[in-house]
């Protein structure tokens, strides 16, 4: 006699601890192996790029942090660049270190969070509690930047909003000495780990043709073998003049990809260790007060300063009628702002091309076949992150 | 190609008439094609040796309104081996379908279908055009420049009938969106005054 035997249906998500914030994947399972994944996104869907439209330039820039939440200053770069390029504008050499320090301390916060909770999702507790201290002290040095721990709103169109508060600059430097103790500390539980290897080696393999058919990036495409990095291959501020490497995968798996974040963060150590060398006392935002507001103590005395500041913070700067595409290299990936501006003084158009998105999309095609267990395994090391993936 | 220039004028001879217009500015390249030919181009673009885009990296679509042509639609491509960025776009109407490229680059399929929530464009030949973004049960294109800002209905949880529940946008104040833009120049309706009593003397 032969039994009739139906797939399962699986709600995975969207309150699952393990589905990295709102995901609602349907599964249909034969036994515990995964035959079709679904996603359904958009549960933290708040239109974003509507409310841009509607937005001055200089309003639109708190939006950008809260797309790839644990890396904020990312995503507010990609849009300062855009700016920028329309208005051709030049930022000042200190303001572009500036920015790239806090751009390679929000990689490190975006990888200590996903190296870590990849972890905790294959069953170990421990790195997530020494790898959160970390980004606790990371997320005051944004704090003492910019004000506030994560919605920095710190990167404007012609540099950064003010000066890097006395100390900070030590304060990093120290970071720096202290920091790769403790990527080796979670090295030490992770890399040779038996469990963490038997979780993640050979588990969600993307090949090379692959990664390029599914429009992958950052992590993503390099796990896979494919060096290409928009810091080296399409430089934006002083990235040009640092020195750094490229970690690179072989067999494009969890584990290569793990292996690739943990290298980053030490070459992002590195970056910022140049940066805090080489910069030098100076302006921190363009100079030209039709585009930054004019400091404080000015507009008390010089009455063109005054007509600036109100300028600004009523009509905003215009942009004249442009349109182009700016990616930089996010800690996710790609992360790039399409912008048409039409002469006024807000967007006509902002798309916002977020890594995480084509990522995603591709989760049918790497869990077929796999067994259910893979399916936090794989999510964890696609990076995904719920604010950039929904915009 | 090693250079746009040279790619520019690569993708001219090969493709001919399939290319309306192409122009390089901000070190990318920008071409406009027909609705017809995307499939070709976009084949073109990805196999040919001298091109070898072989990443989308976004498709996406502007809204003019006022345009006979309602909608451009946008792709966004990148050639890892030549480091280049290309742009193609065409313009259509607001009821056209157009051509899905999910056959070409898979990662089109969401892409696609995003366009077809935020806009409305429908494509020809999609394996799954569902809604991606917005709630189960959505109604109208978000991104449209006719869509309201603040949308056309809320939910809530409704404690009489125990389930959440979705109704009309009630606002407390209406939205308000303050034209800023040259009050020096004086507002719009002296301007016309002026303008109309300069047309009679």
């Amino acid at each position: 006699m032969t039994k009739k035997i139906k797939n399962l249906n699986l709600n995975f998500g969207p309150q699952h601890p393990a589905a990295h914030g709102v995901l609602r994947l349907i599964l249909e399972l034969d036994g515990e192996v995964v035959e079709k994944a679904d996603p359904h996104i958009g549960l933290l869907h708040r239109g974003t790029e509507k409310l841009i439209e509607n937005k001055t330039y200089m309003q639109a820039v708190p939006y950008f942090d809260r797309l790839d939440y644990v890396a904020p200053m990312n995503q507010e770069h990609a849009f300062a660049l855009a700016v920028e390029k329309i208005l051709k504008i030049d930022v000042p050499i200190r303001a572009q270190y500036i920015r790239v320090i806090f751009c390679e301390i929000g990689r490190i916060l975006s990888h200590i969070l996903n190296v870590t909770t990849q972890a905790l999702d294959v069953g170990a507790l421990t790195p997530s509690l020494w790898g959160f201290e970390e980004r606790e002290t990371l997320m005051t040095f944004y704090e003492r930047a910019s004000g506030s721990r994560l919605h920095a709103n710190y990167f404007r169109a012609g540099g950064v909003h003010q000066d890097l508060p006395k100390g900070l600059e030590e304060d990093i430097a120290k970071f720096c000495e202290t920091f790769p103790k403790i990527i080796n500390d979670l090295e030490s539980l992770l890399t040779d780990n038996r469990i963490f290897k038997q979780r993640n080696v050979d588990i969600g393999v993307v090949t090379k043709e692959d990664a390029l058919d599914y429009s992958f990036s950052g992590v993503m495409i390099r796990g896979s073998g494919v060096p290409w990095d928009l810091r080296k291959s399409q430089p934006y501020d002083c990235y040009e003049s640092l020195d750094f490497k490229i970690p690179v995968g072989k067999n494009g798996d969890c584990y290569d990809r793990y292996l690739c974040r943990i290298e980053e963060m030490k070459e992002s150590v590195s970056i910022i260790k140049q940066c805090l060398a080489k910069m030098e006392k100076g302006p921190i935002k363009s100079l030209d007060g039709k585009i930054s507001p004019p400091p404080k103590t000015e507009i008390k005395q010089s009455m063109e300063a005054l007509i600036h500041h109100f300028k600004l913070f009523t009509e905003g700067y215009r942009v004249p009628k442009d349109e182009i595409y700016t990616a930089v290299e996010a800690p996710k990936g790609e992360f790039g702002v399409y912008l048409i501006s039409d002469g006024s003084s807000k967007p006509y158009k902002c798309k916002i091309r977020a890594p995480g998105f084509s990522h995603l999309q591709s989760m049918d095609y790497l869990i077929k076949g796999h067994m259910l267990a893979d399916v936090p395994a794989v999510l964890g090391s696609l990076d995904i992150v719920f604010g950039e993936v929904d915009r | 190609m090693k250079s746009l220039v040279d790619l520019e004028k690569k993708i001219n001879s090969e493709l001919t008439t399939k290319i309306k217009n192409t122009e390089i500015k901000h070190n990318q390249i920008y071409i406009e094609t027909d609705k017809e030919d995307i499939i070709d181009v976009a084949i073109f673009l990805k196999t040919n040796q001298d091109t070898k885009f072989r990443q989308l990296i976004d498709i996406t679509v502007i809204d003019y309104p006022e345009q006979n042509q309602r909608f451009e639609v946008v792709y966004l491509f990148l050639s890892h081996e030549f480091n280049q960025r290309l742009i193609v776009k065409y313009s259509i109407t607001e009821n056209e379908v157009i051509p899905s490229l999910t056959s070409i680059f898979p990662s089109a399929n969401w892409m696609e279908r995003e366009v077809f929530d935020m806009y409305g464009v429908s494509f020809k030949d999609h394996p799954d055009l569902r809604r991606i973004l917005t709630d189960y049960g959505f109604e109208g294109h978000p991104l449209r420049k006719d869509f309201p800002l603040t949308g056309h209905s809320e939910v809530r949880y409704s404690e009489d009938q125990k389930k959440v529940i979705s109704e009309p946008v009630k606002l407390e104040q209406n939205y308000r969106n303050f034209d800023y833009e040259s009050p020096w120049e004086g507002t719009k309706y002296i301007k016309e005054e002026i303008e109309n009593n300069d047309k009679k003397n």
